[in-house]
């Protein structure tokens, strides 16, 4: 039998201790200052690669946006390597940590700046397709939610052996769609957690 | 060396839907969630440096002016794995109400007083022993619109880390003996009792402060146990 400590919700009042920065509105006055630990641009002045953002909305089953949400993401640099404590190795990129944090604004969209990550080491031996690991947090989430972003204009998507798991009729829900905003690519990653649309959710 | 993360472990966790908690009625995934296997991707996970916490993240008492109103406490307690083995150098962050029930932030429309030396936020390092200390104050319980005459138990947010990024946890700590416990939705959406009872932080004598503050011991336990090398170790 498990001993692990039980999750509970996040909350509808997160932000000012997790998220404070940016879109959150706690704090008009700014009488309350708090640094956050965390924010959701992960662009280091050492980062190498091709910056990008990422930009998207997280919907409920009524289809209504919700507006108290916290993603988090967790990526490779751009050469495929997660700055993990364990896999210290010395390199370019020693500043670029690879996570990220967003609280979603009153219609629900939360982004990020970052740079595409490198495709990393898969299962058998084979490379993964470029991807980032998305954490979702809510007010009526009693434990989070994990997802993946794969990007629209990757040919290796093809033969990636994760999406090779998902029905073919769900996979686009993993597809982040590029779009250029001046020179900058901007990514779009609606994240639907429940419904016809439903983004596929991984049970890790 | 690698960990790994039975899955197992997770039936300590609440369901998703958990209808008694209204919330989660439209915030749940209704379609099953896939089965993959754990890449690199899932077994590494942010790491922190002591520089992600400044001096005096740890003390939610000395954060203003003045002093926050209320129980001055002292919380403390480890991090470990499943095996009981301690996780060194993980951030811990918490966020409460103040001794009053609310928060500061601004969709808490509680009509109870906000504190102009309160903020309730706070963030620590854990040290090689896995061991971790917070001073605040007791949060109040606080009303809430689930149900009629809701009320949420004392309780302290607590987000934590770990290993990796499967080892991340949000939870509430919660206060010996409350009262409010068998009509709390969201305490009793965990459905085992004993795994109910580990988030309830124990009365700490020991570690009390004569003339100066009462103690909690909160011990958290992450997924995760330490097995052979594995495969993902080349890389
Ligand atoms: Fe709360």
């Amino acid at each position: 039998m498990s001993e692990i400590t039980p999750s509970q919700t996040v909350g509808p009042f997160f932000a000012y201790g997790l998220a404070p920065k940016g879109r959150c509105q706690w704090d008009p006055n700014g009488s309350y200052s708090w640094k956050e630990t965390v924010g959701d641009n992960l662009i280091t002045p050492d980062a190498t690669g091709q910056k990008i953002r990422i930009e998207g909305r997280v919907i409920d089953g009524d289809g209504k946006p919700i507006n108290d949400a916290m993603i988090e993401i967790w990526q490779a640099d751009s050469q495929g390597r997660y700055a993990h404590a364990r896999g210290e190795q010395p390199r370019p990129n020693a500043k670029f940590t690879g996570f990220g944090r967003s609280a979603t604004d009153k219609d629900g969209v939360y982004s990020f700046d970052t740079v595409k990550p490198g495709a990393v080491a898969g299962p058998n031996g084979a490379r993964q397709a470029p991807h980032i690991v998305v954490c979702i947090f809510s007010r009526g989430m009693l434990r989070q939610i994990y997802t993946r972003l794969y990007f629209s204009d990757e040919a290796a998507n093809a033969s990636d052996q994760i999406l090779a798991l998902v029905s073919g009729d769900r996979r686009s829900t993993l597809i982040a769609h590029k779009e250029m905003r001046g020179a900058l690519p901007v990514y779009r990653f609606d994240i639907r957690v429940q419904g016809d649309n439903e983004t596929v959710f991984f049970d890790i | 060396m690698s960990l790994i993360y039975p899955k197992e472990s997770l039936s300590a966790y609440p369901a998703h839907l958990s209808p008694g908690y209204r919330s989660t009625v439209k915030r749940s995934p209704s379609k099953p969630l896939m089965i993959v296997p754990h890449t690199l991707s899932e077994l590494t996970g942010p790491a922190f440096g002591h520089d992600a916490v400044q001096d005096g993240d740890a003390d939610l008492t000395k954060q203003h002016k003045g002093e926050p109103l209320g129980e001055r406490i002292i919380v403390h307690g480890h991090v470990f794995d499943e095996d009981k083995r301690p996780i060194p150098d993980t951030l811990v962050e918490i966020w409460q109400a103040n001794a009053c029930g609310r928060y500061v932030h601004n969709v808490d429309q509680h009509p109870a007083p906000l504190d102009p030396n309160f903020t309730g936020a706070g963030r620590t390092i854990t040290d090689k022993k896995g061991y971790y200390k917070f001073i605040t104050v007791k949060p109040g319980a606080y009303p809430w619109g689930n149900h009629h005459n809701a009320w949420r138990p004392n309780h302290i947010h607590f987000s934590v880390f770990g290993q990796s990024f499967l080892t991340r946890l949000v939870t509430q700590m919660y206060f010996p003996g409350d009262y409010l416990f068998p009509y709390d939705p969201i305490f009793n959406s965990v459905p085992d009792e004993k795994a109910r009872a580990r988030m309830i932080s124990s009365f700490d004598l020991e570690n009390t402060i004569p003339d100066w503050a009462l103690c909690f011991r909160f011990d958290i336990v992450l997924r995760g146990r330490e097995q052979t090398p594995l495969d993902t170790d080349k890389h």
